[in-house]
């Protein structure tokens, strides 16, 4: 299990350098280059060309590759043009509100798409699976901008009743300085409501899909007989031999729905103004902000990386057979 | 004479299907006494398998149902309305139950010795012995009864997944899990039928052996007379949803009432005799959800005449005791050597179409 998990880190090595390698090389495709871009058009080329050496610009390609490598796997991302600060500052400040984000909508696509496809599978054809099934679809096929847009103008409209009116924005509340410990708790939980549930509950509606598939299948197996012709109770032969054999291919889907995760936090995190990384490279795009653009690539890339190892790893855990090879 | 163990009275057992209902176990009673082993033969598809499940309410249901009027006694006790809570106990407890597929009847993703003390666990006042309870015990147990089936290093294989076991290890595996809870009797269906013949015997003679040691009665669902005579006492032959003839195995294969029961024993291959091909029965099986009406070998028959538009119960005959047949043969024996037999297939396989519908 051990040198497993050791192999498959490994194998992420290269990986990871052909990453960095096509982002380095993505950039150096495109026209004109930092210099260029620090500086406006009045300046002389004179000047461009002395910064172009101070920057490294003229050196040969590969040496600027090896050059760029090091400081990269050193953690020096380099200075953000448009917030004039260390990229590494500004990833400090973004990555763990994405972090936080993206794991609240995990645990709610995984855990509420498995109960509504278990319920769905025990009660197979019955008026709950329909309704849950209809719904599911129904949230499935929506956009998540749109979906958050719709939950925004919801939850901050003047009818809804004040006790269930959540904020829309950002990660705290402007008053967050003066609360105690737990009010503080409660203020982060009510911000994340809303977000985490426009960028989750597509995926759930979806691993709910797969979720009932696959344990029906599982039910008509022949050792689900068996643990029903030793006696054990309903509950016991779905719980427990039922649901752990359902569960292998939905882990695999993690591997899947992680990225899809990333990649819709850039639109949720700029619809409720979630300081995330999402939202950086979004506004780096726009300001052209090199920097921060590879930095934030790189790191969603790293996090899809290792959110397939931890896929395929949960896998080992949960099926006996793939341990033993 | 004491009571049966198992006393089934006019089972039914339908399927909704797309083609209409199938009558899968049309009206069928027989008993199992205490310690022996009855042998349930029959073609894939005559209900053999559907037998086992309804009595011990394992089917599906729907689609299946039970009919009313069906009784399953065991002990005198009726099975066919008890609680789900008391069915519980029954399964697993007093009756056991093994599977034609040893490599898909065991969980892939806990281990063997999980799975059989999950059994001892769930019927441990049978299981384990006085004052014992608990994960420790049943584990005790669990690795006796591994070896008792013959899996060499218990202790280790415990530990082991079934998919590090072969078919034959496995299938050790489930008579463990359902002889661990000493039930008194025990359905094994098709228990040899997945595996290879050297394989086969060996799991038989175990069958065998545990069964003298634990007095467990045996109901043994096959299609291969071969094993049938190797371990059975009764024999009932099943066709179409119903048994179409009871007899002790003796008198079975020396001299077997019903055509169905003669055209099977003339299918099997003889080494003695050798011959171009084996004597066949013309024709499938009908679908469950259109029975011949009146006999329902009647279309397969080579001896069919007019007064099989009407069947008889089983009929008792003269021969041998506690024979018995569902045809009129037992009353007019003079037909069945005017009658032409089963013959050896045409190379088509087919021949005429005996008697109308």
């Amino acid at each position: 299990m051990i040198r497993y998990a050791v192999r498959r880190l490994l194998e992420a090595v290269p990986i990871l350098i052909g990453i960095v390698t096509f982002i380095f090389l993505l950039l150096h495709l495109a026209p004109g280059d930092p210099a260029t871009a620090y500086f406006n058009p009045n300046v002389s080329p004179e000047i461009i060309d002395r910064m172009r050496e101070n920057l490294g610009l003229d050196r040969p390609l590969h040496e600027q590759y090896l050059r760029w490598l090091r400081s990269f796997f050193t953690g020096d991302f380099g200075y953000s043009f448009s917030q004039h600060r260390p990229v590494a500052d500004v990833i400090r400040d973004a990555l763990p509100n994405t972090l936080l984000l993206s794991a609240v909508s995990l645990v709610l696509i995984f855990l509420v798409g498995c109960a509504v496809g278990a319920v769905q599978a025990v009660r197979q054809y019955s008026a709950l699976d329909n309704v849950t099934t209809f719904v599911s679809l129904f949230v499935y096929s929506m956009p998540g901008f749109w979906l958050g847009l719709m939950l925004i103008l919801a939850f901050s409209s003047p009818a809804m009743p004040e006790f269930l009116r959540l904020p829309i924005s950002g990660v705290t509340s402007i008053d967050y300085e003066f609360m105690g410990p737990i009010e503080r708790i409660v203020d982060r939980l009510r911000h994340l409501v809303l977000p985490s549930f426009a960028l989750g509950i597509a995926s759930a509606a979806g691993v709910a899909r797969y979720m009932r598939g696959s344990l029906l299948e599982v039910i008509s197996q022949d050792y689900i007989r068996t643990a029903r012709a030793k006696g054990l109770s309903e509950r016991r032969v779905i719980l427990k031999h039922a649901l752990r054999n359902a569960l292998i291919p939905i882990v695999s889907l993690l591997g899947l729905y992680l990225p899809l995760l990333f990649g819709g936090s850039v639109v949720i995190e700029v619809v409720f103004s979630w300081p995330g990384m999402g939202r950086a490279l979004y506004n780096a795009i726009l300001a052209r902000d090199y920097p921060v653009v590879m930095a934030a690539s790189f790191l969603f890339g790293v996090l899809v990386l290792g959110a397939n190892l931890l896929a395929d790893l949960l896998y080992a855990v949960i099926d006996p057979r793939i341990r033993t090879d | 004479m004491t009571s049966p163990l198992l006393q089934v009275r006019d089972l039914r057992t339908y399927f909704a299907t797309d083609r209409g209902e199938a009558r899968a176990v049309d009206g069928i009673s027989f008993e199992v006494l205490e310690g022996e082993t009855v042998a349930l033969v029959g073609e894939s598809g005559c209900g053999k398998s559907v037998t086992a499940l309804s009595i011990l309410r394992l089917l599906p249901e729907p689609p299946g149902r039970l009919l009313a009027g069906s009784s399953v006694q065991l002990r005198g006790e009726e099975l066919t309305s008890a609680a789900e809570s008391r069915l519980r106990e029954v399964r697993g407890g007093e009756i056991s139950m093994i599977f034609q597929e040893p490599m898909t009847s065991l969980n892939p993703v806990f281990t063997i010795g999980q799975q059989v003390s999950e059994a001892i666990r769930e019927h441990e006042a049978m299981s384990t012995g006085p004052g014992e309870r608990g994960p420790a015990a049943a584990k005790r147990v669990a690795i006796e009864w591994l070896d008792r089936v013959g899996i060499p290093d218990p202790e280790h294989r415990y530990g082991y997944y079934p998919h590090q076991l072969s078919g034959g290890m496995r299938q050790r595996v489930m008579i463990a899990m359902a002889l661990s809870t000493r039930p008194s009797l025990l359905i094994a269906d098709e228990p040899t039928t997945a595996l290879d013949v050297t394989v086969q015997s060996q799991i038989l003679e175990l069958l065998a052996s545990l069964q003298t040691e634990l007095g467990t009665a045996v109901l043994l669902i096959t299609h291969d007379l071969g094993v049938v005579a190797q371990v059975a006492d009764r024999v009932l032959v099943m066709y179409a949803g119903q048994i179409v003839e009871e007899a002790s195995v003796e008198a079975l294969f020396r001299a077997p009432e019903h055509p169905y029961t003669e055209g099977l024993l003339q299918a099997v291959p003889d080494l003695e005799e050798r011959r171009e091909r084996l004597a066949e029965i013309p024709g499938n099986v009908p679908r469950a959800t259109a029975w011949p009406t009146g006999c329902r070998f009647k279309p397969r028959c080579p001896y069919a005449w007019s007064r099989c538009r009407d069947v008889p119960d089983l009929l008792r005959s003269g021969r041998a005791e506690q024979s018995a047949a569902r045809c009129w043969l037992v009353d007019e024996p003079e037909r069945r050597r005017s009658g032409s037999g089963f013959g050896p297939g045409s190379p088509d396989g087919r021949r005429e179409e005996v008697g109308e519908s």
